[in-house]
């Protein structure tokens, strides 16, 4: 029996068009647009200006505080605004934009393919390059990774997990990570391990991976302390919490941090770009970007460099289809709608799903016939009919005892919903009141 | 393409799961049911079962039409459902006219009065079988023998249902042992050649339709397995304390509305608990409120009150057991 987490999860279809494209190289874009937000945490400050020429990979916008990311550029060329954009999430927010000249990079940075398995950095120098790189969680939630690195004193990292797991349908970005870098990844996990001071780092991969749970395997044999997990195919194994059930059979409490129950989770894609960072003196500039959907006539996995328009990468998979009703930018759980092509790659986006528009609207919603669905589906164990009720009627307080703070809005009590109701939607709303609520009461 | 792009919050994408497929497949399963009651009591299961069915939608189509003034939900389904369930536990050779009252108690009342499907307390078909049961007492427990194709509709031959021979000649001081002989053997009773509402005979059919809605996820294990095991275990030790006064778990797993109710009745979403743990405590209550009646009570059968007993705890047991939360105790493995 392969490990999994063990309370609720669901399967939706996992339409992975994509598994079998390599990676493919997308061309530099003429002009890119840098939010100055594509982290969790404080927005990074300039320090460029109008007018400034700049070369891929050199520093443009710096963390502010401990929990931010250093932004590098992307490409070559001049500076031509510091101004408001909209970025993927319609948020508008200060943003670099440069006009790409040619590709010259910074000179520091290692651009041969050889791969470096010494590592010759200690352990605080590698949290630091990763704060010098702009290292971000790249599974979707872009948490600074110098942060998560640094164990604070008082608590103990006993083991380092890998989250290979990619649950989101469509998404194929990790997976061909896994085949085509494997030895880069590894020996970024191996980097991480030495960074946390651990021995132990488990590599969680699900079951519909076959080629890439052997290719890791058969890898990680020749790395020291690394192993690898298939695990049975459910959503949402990627979330932490559900990862580090799934593999070490522990749960974060409510509330609380993975360190809290000793382990710390990094993404397979993360963990390639701090081999790059570490190994090759190389920043956070470009990533892979899986774009697909059902009608695309290429489908595929791109490496791009953050900034890049939306549309560029659609026109790269053969053009938007005549049909399309909805482009989501993540997974098809958990992703955000995009409203505007132009909006850029940022550090955070692991694919671009073109919906057509027969499945791009809800259905009606129907009378809740309390068939207790939802509550079988929730990974956290809450009752999402009764969330979504208390919410609706503003009993916040009450939704605040049902425990609508831990819900991590993985969308499987929608996603099951036989009466199409909006679940998540009035959940999301109770959460940030119910977190407004809780701020108030701790400035009194 | 039209330039604009539907904007929505995740997720975007939807399971195949809806309610009316849910409802088709508890349709689905009460076929067998169905079938065996038709090939024992011939033209009157499927009178009475049509009746009930076509007055249930018709209710529910009416007062949403001209009282309610809300949109039609007829299509979901339930009050097919609804309709069934309540044919299926009249006698084969009762009246249409208390089909119809039945019916109209059930949709009128027990349902839409409360803002229709998903608010309901009380399982509506149940409150119209109580309903009828109450009012028509000679009507509702007069069954047919079972004769095959050729039972008549109204003019058949009634006789006792198993459960009642031995609730009344108990009473009348009669031995356990004799009474046994006078009831069809487990075997007739597996296959439905006894006395009885059109749905409840027939333990095979209705374990076909357990399994199908158990493959098909429309319900879960927890309350039909309680229920069940709940009346086996407490009716056990009935036997086994006075084997002369009771009768064997078997018989009253067999005899009667149990299977029907565990499978059928007590799972409907709406009246029953949301939490697996709560469930169960619903399943236990109903299969020791069953046995009570039947044994200490004044009725041969007590399936029908028990699950109504147990419906109204349902809120009480949603607002305090709540399920296992993610992360409530740590776990060192």
């Amino acid at each position: 029996m392969l490990k999994t987490f063990s309370t609720g999860g669901v399967h939706p279809p996992e339409n992975k068009i994509t598994a079998s494209a390599p990676i493919e190289y997308l061309p530099v874009p003429e002009s890119v647009v840098i939010p100055l937000s594509q982290h969790i945490g404080s927005p990074s400050v300039p320090v460029v200006n109008k007018g400034d020429y700049v070369r891929t990979g050199q520093l443009i916008a710096e963390g502010k505080g401990y929990i931010s990311a250093n932004i590098h550029s992307p490409v070559s060329g001049k500076v031509s605004k510091i101004d408001i954009a909209a970025d993927s999430s319609g948020f508008r927010q200060n943003s670099v934009f440069i006009d790409a000249e040619g590709d010259e990079w910074v000179d520091t940075i290692d651009r041969s393919n050889e791969l470096d398995t010494e590592i010759r950095l200690s352990s605080e120098e590698i949290i630091k390059k990763c704060l010098a790189s702009g290292i971000v969680g790249l599974g979707g939630a872009t948490f600074p990774s110098h942060v998560k690195l640094s164990v604070p004193s008082g608590k103990k990292c006993e083991i380092l997990i890998i989250n290979g797991v990619e649950c989101e349908p469509f998404l194929t970005s990790d997976h061909r990570l896994m085949l085509e870098k494997g030895p880069e990844v590894l020996t970024g996990v191996s980097i991480l391990m030495k960074a946390l001071k651990v021995e132990k780092a488990m590599i969680g991969i699900e079951n519909n991976k076959p080629d890439a749970i052997k290719n890791m395997q058969k890898l990680a044999a020749g790395y020291k302390g690394i192993s690898v997990y298939p695990l049975r195919v459910k959503y949402p194994q990627g979330a932490e919490k559900q990862l580090i059930k799934a593999l070490t059979g522990r749960e974060v409490p409510s509330g609380r941090l993975p360190l809290d129950v000793g382990a710390v989770v990094h993404n397979v894609g993360t963990a390639f770009a701090v081999y790059e960072a570490v190994q090759k003196n190389k920043p956070l500039f470009e990533r892979v970007v899986t774009v697909t959907g059902r009608d695309l006539s290429k489908p595929g996995n791109y490496l791009v460099r953050t900034g890049t328009p939306v549309r560029k990468l659609l026109e790269a998979a053969g053009g938007l289809p005549e049909n399309t009703g909805k482009i989501i930018n993540g997974g098809p759980m958990m992703g955000k709608a995009i409203s505007n092509l132009d909006v850029p790659v940022v550090k955070g986006m692991s694919g671009i799903i073109v919906i057509p528009a027969e499945e791009s609207k809800r259905e009606e919603t129907k009378p809740c016939i309390r068939c207790s669905k939802c509550v079988s589906a929730c990974p956290l164990g809450l009752e999402p009919y009764l969330l979504m009720t208390l919410s609706e009627k503003s009993l916040f307080e009450r939704a605040e005892k049902e425990r609508v703070t831990d819900c991590m809005e993985c969308g499987s009590c929608s996603f099951t919903c036989p009466a199409t109701r909006p679940l998540l939607d009035y959940i999301r709303l109770g959460k940030a009141n119910v977190i407004r609520m809780i701020r108030e009461r701790n400035i009194k | 393409m039209s330039n604009l792009l539907n904007v929505s919050p995740s997720p975007h994408t939807h399971g195949k799961e809806t309610t009316q497929k849910l409802m088709l497949n508890v349709v689905i399963a009460l076929i067998p049911a169905f079938i065996t009651s038709v090939f024992y009591f011939g033209l009157g299961a499927v009178i009475v079962t049509a009746t009930s069915v076509a007055s249930c939608i018709i209710f529910e189509y009416l007062i949403q039409k001209f009282i309610l003034r809300r949109p039609l939900s007829i299509t979901d389904g339930s009050a097919l459902v609804t309709g069934i369930l309540l044919g299926f536990n009249l006698p084969s050779n009762i009246p249409v006219f208390i089909i119809i009252i039945g019916s109209f108690v059930a949709i009128a009342v027990a349902k839409m009065t409360f803002g229709g499907l998903g608010n309901n307390p009380f399982n509506p078909a149940l409150v119209g079988r109580v309903f009828m049961l109450i009012s028509f007492p000679v009507q509702m427990t007069s069954w047919p023998v079972p004769s095959g194709l050729s039972t008549g509709y109204t003019d058949a031959v009634t006789g006792a249902t198993p459960l009642a021979i031995i609730k009344e000649g108990i009473k009348n001081g009669e031995s356990l042992s004799k009474l046994m002989e006078q009831i069809p053997s487990p075997a007739n009773m597996l296959l439905g050649d006894m006395g009885g509402s059109i749905g409840e005979v027939g333990a095979i059919a209705l374990l076909i339709g357990f399994a199908w809605l158990l493959i098909r996820k429309v319900i879960t294990w927890h309350i039909p397995v309680s229920v069940i095991a709940t009346i086996a275990v407490f009716t056990g030790l009935l036997w086994l304390i006075n084997p002369a006064q009771n009768a064997d778990p078997m018989f009253h797993l067999l005899a009667g509305g149990v299977l029907l109710g565990a499978i059928f009745m007590a799972t409907d979403y709406v009246t029953s608990p949301m939490v697996p743990k709560a469930m169960l405590i619903y399943g236990c209550g109903i299969g020791i409120i069953t046995v009570v009646i039947r044994v200490y009570g004044a009725y041969p059968e007590g399936v029908s009150f028990a699950i109504l007993i147990m419906n109204a705890f349902v809120p009480l047991m949603n607002a305090y057991i709540k399920p296992k939360r993610f992360g409530e105790e740590v776990k060192h493995g």
